[in-house]
Protein backbone atom coordinates (compact mmCIF):
# COMPACT_ATOMS: atom_id res chain seq x y z
CA UNK A 1 0.00 0.00 0.00
CA UNK A 2 0.94 3.42 -0.87
CA UNK A 3 2.21 5.57 2.25
CA UNK A 4 0.06 8.53 3.04
CA UNK A 5 1.21 11.81 1.91
CA UNK A 6 0.23 15.46 3.18
CA UNK A 7 0.89 18.24 1.21
CA UNK A 8 0.94 21.84 3.05
CA UNK A 9 2.03 25.24 1.35
CA UNK A 10 1.98 28.57 2.92
CA UNK A 11 2.19 31.88 0.05
CA UNK A 12 3.41 34.89 2.10
CA UNK A 13 4.38 38.56 1.50
CA UNK A 14 8.55 39.05 1.34
CA UNK A 15 8.78 41.08 4.41
CA UNK A 16 10.69 39.43 7.38
CA UNK A 17 7.76 40.40 9.38
CA UNK A 18 6.14 37.31 8.35
CA UNK A 19 9.01 34.77 9.45
CA UNK A 20 6.96 34.40 12.84
CA UNK A 21 3.99 32.92 10.51
CA UNK A 22 6.17 30.90 8.82
CA UNK A 23 7.78 29.13 11.47
CA UNK A 24 4.57 28.66 13.00
CA UNK A 25 3.56 27.09 9.84
CA UNK A 26 6.37 24.85 10.22
CA UNK A 27 6.00 23.99 13.87
CA UNK A 28 2.73 22.39 13.15
CA UNK A 29 3.65 20.87 10.12
CA UNK A 30 6.58 19.06 12.43
CA UNK A 31 3.75 18.41 15.15
CA UNK A 32 1.97 16.10 12.41
CA UNK A 33 5.01 14.14 11.74
CA UNK A 34 5.19 13.53 15.29
CA UNK A 35 8.90 14.80 15.44
CA UNK A 36 10.21 15.46 18.94
CA UNK A 37 10.48 18.90 20.07
CA UNK A 38 14.19 19.09 18.95
CA UNK A 39 13.27 18.15 16.18
CA UNK A 40 10.55 20.38 15.03
CA UNK A 41 12.77 23.60 16.49
CA UNK A 42 15.71 22.62 13.98
CA UNK A 43 13.07 21.96 11.40
CA UNK A 44 11.58 25.78 11.92
CA UNK A 45 15.12 27.27 12.28
CA UNK A 46 16.50 25.93 8.72
CA UNK A 47 13.14 27.04 7.25
CA UNK A 48 13.25 30.66 8.69
CA UNK A 49 16.81 30.53 7.78
CA UNK A 50 15.98 29.68 3.99
CA UNK A 51 12.94 32.28 4.05
CA UNK A 52 15.08 34.92 5.52
CA UNK A 53 17.66 34.24 2.88
CA UNK A 54 14.73 34.61 0.34
CA UNK A 55 13.77 37.87 1.36
CA UNK A 56 16.52 39.98 1.77
CA UNK A 57 19.23 38.44 -1.18
CA UNK A 58 16.61 36.99 -3.62
CA UNK A 59 13.78 39.83 -3.51
CA UNK A 60 15.90 42.44 -1.57
CA UNK A 61 13.02 43.32 1.10
CA UNK A 62 10.26 43.71 -1.51
CA UNK A 63 7.43 43.13 0.00
CA UNK A 64 5.07 42.76 -3.43
CA UNK A 65 6.99 39.93 -4.02
CA UNK A 66 6.00 36.30 -2.43
CA UNK A 67 7.57 33.65 -0.55
CA UNK A 68 6.08 29.81 -1.56
CA UNK A 69 6.81 27.03 1.50
CA UNK A 70 5.77 23.73 0.42
CA UNK A 71 6.14 20.54 2.68
CA UNK A 72 5.27 17.22 1.69
CA UNK A 73 5.23 14.42 4.30
CA UNK A 74 5.16 11.12 4.71
CA UNK A 75 5.65 8.65 7.58
CA UNK A 76 9.98 8.30 6.28
CA UNK A 77 10.51 12.06 5.88
CA UNK A 78 9.27 16.45 5.89
CA UNK A 79 10.28 17.58 2.65
CA UNK A 80 9.90 21.38 2.42
CA UNK A 81 10.80 23.40 -0.80
CA UNK A 82 11.55 27.50 -0.18
CA UNK A 83 10.50 28.78 -3.95
CA UNK A 84 11.20 32.23 -4.92
CA UNK A 85 10.96 34.16 -8.61
CA UNK A 86 13.75 36.33 -7.35
CA UNK A 87 17.09 36.71 -8.27
CA UNK A 88 18.98 33.33 -7.38
CA UNK A 89 22.03 32.69 -5.94
CA UNK A 90 24.07 29.23 -5.58
CA UNK A 91 24.74 29.28 -1.83
CA UNK A 92 26.65 25.66 -2.78
CA UNK A 93 29.36 27.96 -4.13
CA UNK A 94 29.42 29.91 -1.27
CA UNK A 95 33.21 29.25 0.15
CA UNK A 96 33.08 27.95 4.33
CA UNK A 97 34.76 30.51 6.25
CA UNK A 98 35.77 30.01 9.41
CA UNK A 99 33.71 31.46 12.19
CA UNK A 100 36.84 33.66 13.69
CA UNK A 101 37.51 34.35 9.90
CA UNK A 102 34.00 36.11 9.58
CA UNK A 103 34.45 37.97 12.64
CA UNK A 104 37.58 39.69 11.64
CA UNK A 105 35.77 40.26 8.34
CA UNK A 106 32.96 42.12 10.00
CA UNK A 107 30.91 39.99 8.17
CA UNK A 108 28.32 37.51 9.22
CA UNK A 109 27.03 36.20 5.79
CA UNK A 110 26.54 32.29 5.57
CA UNK A 111 25.99 31.68 8.41
CA UNK A 112 21.78 30.84 7.29
CA UNK A 113 23.24 28.70 4.57
CA UNK A 114 25.72 26.92 7.46
CA UNK A 115 22.69 26.42 9.77
CA UNK A 116 20.38 24.63 7.40
CA UNK A 117 22.95 21.98 6.43
CA UNK A 118 24.13 21.45 9.63
CA UNK A 119 20.54 20.85 10.61
CA UNK A 120 18.73 18.88 7.49
CA UNK A 121 19.85 15.43 6.06
CA UNK A 122 19.66 17.16 2.25
CA UNK A 123 19.98 19.94 1.01
CA UNK A 124 19.49 21.06 -2.51
CA UNK A 125 19.25 24.10 -5.20
CA UNK A 126 17.46 24.47 -8.47
CA UNK A 127 17.87 28.18 -9.33
CA UNK A 128 16.59 29.85 -12.32
CA UNK A 129 17.40 33.09 -11.91
CA UNK A 130 14.30 35.65 -12.26
CA UNK A 131 12.27 32.67 -13.15
CA UNK A 132 12.15 30.66 -10.35
CA UNK A 133 14.31 29.30 -7.66
CA UNK A 134 14.04 26.61 -5.41
CA UNK A 135 15.33 25.33 -1.96
CA UNK A 136 14.90 21.29 -1.39
CA UNK A 137 15.15 20.25 2.07
CA UNK A 138 14.88 16.66 3.31
CA UNK A 139 14.52 15.76 7.14
CA UNK A 140 14.33 12.06 7.63
CA UNK A 141 11.97 10.98 10.14
CA UNK A 142 13.06 8.23 12.78
CA UNK A 143 11.19 4.60 12.13
CA UNK B 1 7.36 45.50 22.65
CA UNK B 2 7.63 44.43 18.81
CA UNK B 3 4.53 42.82 18.35
CA UNK B 4 3.45 40.25 16.08
CA UNK B 5 1.91 41.63 12.74
CA UNK B 6 -1.11 40.84 11.75
CA UNK B 7 -2.88 40.28 15.59
CA UNK B 8 -2.31 36.81 15.68
CA UNK B 9 -1.22 35.58 19.04
CA UNK B 10 2.56 34.54 19.65
CA UNK B 11 2.89 33.44 23.07
CA UNK B 12 6.55 35.11 23.78
CA UNK B 13 6.74 37.99 21.36
CA UNK B 14 10.56 40.25 21.24
CA UNK B 15 11.54 42.71 24.00
CA UNK B 16 14.37 44.04 24.92
CA UNK B 17 15.89 45.68 28.37
CA UNK B 18 19.32 47.84 28.25
CA UNK B 19 20.54 48.47 31.76
CA UNK B 20 23.99 50.26 33.44
CA UNK B 21 24.58 48.94 36.86
CA UNK B 22 28.10 49.06 38.20
CA UNK B 23 29.80 49.44 35.24
CA UNK B 24 28.34 47.07 33.53
CA UNK B 25 25.55 47.05 30.64
CA UNK B 26 23.17 44.24 30.77
CA UNK B 27 20.97 43.41 27.66
CA UNK B 28 17.84 41.08 28.25
CA UNK B 29 16.24 39.74 25.45
CA UNK B 30 12.93 38.18 25.43
CA UNK B 31 11.07 35.86 22.89
CA UNK B 32 12.38 35.73 19.28
CA UNK B 33 15.17 37.52 17.87
CA UNK B 34 14.99 36.73 13.77
CA UNK B 35 15.57 38.73 10.69
CA UNK B 36 12.38 41.23 11.78
CA UNK B 37 13.64 42.03 15.82
CA UNK B 38 17.63 41.33 15.30
CA UNK B 39 17.88 45.00 13.89
CA UNK B 40 16.53 46.32 16.96
CA UNK B 41 19.04 44.58 19.24
CA UNK B 42 21.78 45.46 16.89
CA UNK B 43 20.63 49.28 17.40
CA UNK B 44 20.52 48.21 21.61
CA UNK B 45 24.40 47.04 21.08
CA UNK B 46 25.56 49.61 18.61
CA UNK B 47 24.10 53.01 21.06
CA UNK B 48 25.95 51.07 24.45
CA UNK B 49 29.40 50.47 22.34
CA UNK B 50 29.34 53.68 20.66
CA UNK B 51 28.98 55.04 24.24
CA UNK B 52 32.35 53.47 25.13
CA UNK B 53 30.47 51.07 26.97
CA UNK B 54 33.08 47.72 26.85
CA UNK B 55 31.35 45.17 29.20
CA UNK B 56 28.40 44.30 28.18
CA UNK B 57 25.97 41.09 29.51
CA UNK B 58 23.51 39.75 26.97
CA UNK B 59 20.99 37.99 29.49
CA UNK B 60 19.26 35.17 27.25
CA UNK B 61 16.63 33.75 30.04
CA UNK B 62 13.57 34.69 28.40
CA UNK B 63 14.81 34.40 24.98
CA UNK B 64 13.17 31.81 23.33
CA UNK B 65 14.30 31.61 19.78
CA UNK B 66 17.38 32.76 18.09
CA UNK B 67 18.30 32.39 14.13
CA UNK B 68 21.41 33.47 12.42
CA UNK B 69 20.14 37.34 12.17
CA UNK B 70 20.52 37.29 15.48
CA UNK B 71 23.91 35.41 15.93
CA UNK B 72 25.53 37.84 13.59
CA UNK B 73 24.82 40.71 15.85
CA UNK B 74 27.54 39.09 18.08
CA UNK B 75 29.66 38.50 15.72
CA UNK B 76 29.67 42.41 14.64
CA UNK B 77 30.18 43.66 17.37
CA UNK B 78 32.89 41.19 19.70
CA UNK B 79 35.73 41.68 17.92
CA UNK B 80 35.51 45.45 18.50
CA UNK B 81 34.51 45.58 22.13
CA UNK B 82 37.90 43.07 22.82
CA UNK B 83 39.79 45.13 20.97
CA UNK B 84 38.57 47.86 23.76
CA UNK B 85 39.20 45.28 26.62
CA UNK B 86 36.15 44.21 27.32
CA UNK B 87 34.00 41.81 26.10
CA UNK B 88 30.14 40.26 25.78
CA UNK B 89 29.19 38.17 27.87
CA UNK B 90 26.28 35.85 27.31
CA UNK B 91 24.08 34.11 29.90
CA UNK B 92 20.97 32.07 30.60
CA UNK B 93 20.34 30.70 26.93
CA UNK B 94 17.81 27.65 27.35
CA UNK B 95 18.88 24.68 25.86
CA UNK B 96 16.99 25.14 22.48
CA UNK B 97 18.37 28.72 21.98
CA UNK B 98 21.89 26.86 23.55
CA UNK B 99 21.77 24.32 20.50
CA UNK B 100 21.90 26.96 17.66
CA UNK B 101 24.73 28.83 19.34
CA UNK B 102 26.69 25.30 19.53
CA UNK B 103 26.08 24.00 16.02
CA UNK B 104 28.03 27.21 14.87
CA UNK B 105 30.77 26.69 17.37
CA UNK B 106 29.54 30.15 19.51
CA UNK B 107 30.39 28.48 22.34
CA UNK B 108 34.26 28.25 21.36
CA UNK B 109 34.49 31.63 20.88
CA UNK B 110 31.79 33.39 23.34
CA UNK B 111 32.24 33.42 27.17
CA UNK B 112 28.94 32.00 27.61
CA UNK B 113 27.69 31.56 31.70
CA UNK B 114 24.63 30.26 33.28
CA UNK B 115 22.94 33.70 34.52
CA UNK B 116 24.39 37.41 35.28
CA UNK B 117 25.87 37.04 38.58
CA UNK B 118 28.50 34.53 36.94
CA UNK B 119 29.03 37.14 33.86
CA UNK B 120 29.96 39.69 36.33
CA UNK B 121 32.44 37.38 38.26
CA UNK B 122 33.85 36.90 34.33
CA UNK B 123 34.96 40.36 33.94
CA UNK B 124 35.88 40.34 37.69
CA UNK B 125 38.34 37.90 37.06
CA UNK B 126 39.45 38.76 33.86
Amino acid sequence: MAAIEKRFTLEVPSSTENLAMIRDFVKRIGHQTGMDEQGVSNLELAVDEACANVIEHAYGHDISKEVIIRAVCDEQAVRISVIDMGQGFDAAAMAPESIETLIHERKSGGLGIRLIKALMDEVSYEIRPGQKNELHMIKRLKS
Amino acid sequence: MKPFPGGIDVSNPFSIEVGSVDGYTVIRLSGYVDAYTAPDFEAAVQAEVSSGRKRLIVDCEKLSYISSAGLGVFMSFIEEVREAGGDIKICGLQPKVRHTFEILGFHEIFDIVGNETEARARFTNA
